[in-house]
């Protein structure tokens, strides 16, 4: 599914640099990347997207090398291809929750949006438990039912590739529990790829492969990468 | 583009309150000035054409401007008044034709113009049902009036007091409609006209009254003295001229000063006139006045105010403007997250162009089409709004 080779990243400004030399990601699984703050995860997740792309190296997901992408056809990609799901669950406050999964159709003209893409996203509402707040504006949602709300608008477009960054963070016990049955169990369902950033340990057990980024060291001050393997705790051999 | 487009909508309609500021700051910065520019267009032009259709009008010495427009749109501010001996001079000099104005009275706001029947023609002004002026008390209705006062032929209007209070003033009298006038779209539509002498009669210079000379008005007689019957308090005056009595109705007095506001003068060549005009040079009670002249000066008058008017509109216009868009930019900057999001999400770059811009487009259009439809709706009653700041 997803295949990283020789990748380095840096901002234009501070001392950040991401060195992967070989990572792959098999379809169908759940993987966690988890590390130290500034270890470079989230980046990850945005160069396996195509929201940003790397100095060096390649980034390939479905045998399609994203990182050779333009910004129009990355952007095709995500809307197609890639679920997200972000920490602070960034809805838009103006629109209703149904317009809020609905969001995706609307911003995009590789995604028609019909009465079948409607029932589906009523169906997912009613999956999550909040079928009965299809009319709300986000500002009236608990934190839980916001996060569910953007799980459902990450899943309506029915994507191979799911990426989320810190799903739970944001979120107490109780809703982080059924915030992720909802995830692993569309997961599971879909047959989707997820491919989580975390920095809660407790919920490490429920993934299948756990990616420390403590194993990629930066590059630059010597020019030499001092290691190029993740640790894989639970499936063993990363690549 | 309709998907983006119902996003930029559902935006402008959350923050609604902010919209509508915006939208009537922006609207009323495109209408104050073309809207402003509108009105003086078309009073300019409406001024000017019925002043160049009145050549000449004399009256008494005062306010030309008073004057000219008391004559042209019977406004409320009544002129010094002249006597009818000023249209027998005009006519007497054989230089023009006389028409005598009385423009005093109302009838529920609604000017009574009295005048004589020259004046229809000269104005060009048609029966549109019933028929014109025949004897004393008839009155004839400008379009606009009877439907304001909800009169037609056959129906009456009474003249309004001048003051609640003028117990020993003018008396009402109650008049025939015997005509409406075709629409001319004119201050003519708005007027209530009657026989010069009926104005008179209102005024209190005519009257009728019972004949004391009969034998069943021997109560109101207070003594004879020869021919000469005095009559008591008692005795009746009509207040509405009838068949019956309007042989009762007379003048005290010489008709010659009896009061007139203006007399129209319409000489048949600009030689008439110039030489009409020499005549009043050095008169003493009297002016002539050229309603276009007067109205040239008053508009160069009105188009300075324009100038200052529309340079101040344009100045706050341009302070309106730069807040604005000192709040589109702020709305932008708040706006970044929700950028970067649906960038994220993988929104095509003109989709989120469209809804990132969508509050400054939306705003502007909205503002600018209001802006754009009350100048039509001042371009459409322009004309009425002239004719009620005129009044």
């Amino acid at each position: 599914m997803i295949r990283i080779d020789g990748l380095r990243f840096s901002y234009g400004e501070g001392d950040f640099r991401l060195w992967i030399p070989e990572l792959a990601v098999e379809a169908g699984t759940t993987t966690a990347f988890i590390g130290p703050s500034g270890s470079g995860k989230t980046t990850l997740l945005n160069l396996i997207a195509g929201i940003i792309r790397p100095e060096t190296g390649r980034v390939e997901t479905r045998n399609v090398e994203v990182s050779g992408m333009s910004d129009e056809e990355r952007r095709r990609f995500r809307i197609t291809t890639v679920g997200l799901v972000f920490q602070e669950f960034e809805l838009l406050e103006y629109l209703t929750v149904l317009d809020n999964i609905l969001l995706p159709y609307r911003i995009h003209s590789a995604l028609t949006l019909d009465s079948a893409v409607r029932e589906r996203a009523g169906s997912l509402a009613e999956r999550v438990g909040i079928s009965d707040k299809l009319g709300r504006h986000p500002r009236r949602l608990s934190q839980g039912e916001r996060q569910r709300v953007a799980v459902c608008r990450a899943v309506l477009t029915d994507p191979p590739l799911l990426l989320t960054d810190e799903p739970t963070g944001n979120l107490d016990p109780v809703n982080r529990e059924r915030v992720l049955d909802i995830l692993f169990d569309y997961v599971k369902e879909s047959g989707t790829t997820l491919v989580s950033v975390t920095h809660d340990h407790e919920i490490l057990p429920r993934f299948g492969r756990v990616v420390d980024f403590r194993e990629f060291h930066s590059f630059g001050e010597a020019g030499v990468a001092s290691g190029n393997r993740a640790e894989d705790r639970a499936n063993g051999g990363a690549s | 583009m309709r998907d983006t487009l119902y996003l930029a909508w559902r935006y402008l309609a959350f923050h609604r309150v902010k919209t509508g500021i915006l939208v009537a700051a922006i609207t009323l910065i495109v209408f104050l000035p073309v809207g402003l520019r509108v009105i003086v267009d078309q009073s300019s032009r409406q001024l000017t054409a019925r002043a160049e259709a009145t050549p000449l009008a004399i009256g008494a010495k005062g306010s030309p401007t008073e004057l000219t427009l008391n004559t042209l749109y019977f406004s409320s501010d009544v002129p010094a008044r002249t006597t009818y001996a000023a249209a027998s001079e005009v006519t007497a000099t054989r230089l023009a034709s006389a028409i005598p104005m009385y423009v005093r009275f109302r009838v529920r706001g609604q000017p009574i113009v009295g005048t004589t029947l020259e004046y229809f023609g000269f104005r060009g002004l048609r029966i549109a049902e019933g028929r014109q002026i025949a004897v004393l008390g008839d009155a004839v209705l400008g379009s606009r009036a009877a439907e304001r006062l909800g009169v037609g032929t056959g129906g009456h209007v009474i003249s309004s007091p001048e003051s609640v209070f003028d117990i020993a003033g003018v008396y009402p009298l109650r008049m025939p409609v015997v005509g409406v006038l075709e629409f001319s779209d004119s201050a003519d539509d708005d007027a209530v006209f009657v026989d010069v002498k009926t104005a008179w009669v209102i005024e209190g210079l005519g009257h009728g009254h019972q004949d004391l000379s009969q034998p069943e008005a021997s109560s109101g007689v207070l003594r004879r003295e020869g021919n000469v019957v005095v009559g008591n308090a008692s005795v009746m005056q009509y207040n509405e001229i009838t068949p019956d009595n309007i042989d009762s109705f007379h003048f005290h007095g010489d008709l010659s000063d009896f009061p007139l506001t203006a007399v129209i003068a319409v000489p048949p060549d600009q030689r008439s006139s110039a030489l009409l005009q020499g005549r009043y040079q050095s008169a003493e009670l009297r002016q002539v006045v050229s309603p276009s002249e007067v109205m040239d000066e008053l508009l160069d008058t009105i188009l300075t105010v324009e100038k200052f008017v529309i340079a101040g509109a344009v100045t706050v216009g341009l302070a309106t403007l730069a807040t604005a868009f000192l709040v589109f930019a702020l709305s932008l900057r708040l706006r970044r997250r929700e950028r970067e999001t649906l960038f994220k999400i993988g929104g095509s770059r003109s989709a989120v162009a469209t809804v990132m811009t969508s509050e400054i487009v939306g705003v502007l259009a909205v503002g600018v089409l209001l802006a754009l439809l009350l100048t039509f709706l001042t371009q459409r009653y322009g004309d009425v709004i002239i004719r009620t700041l005129i009044r």
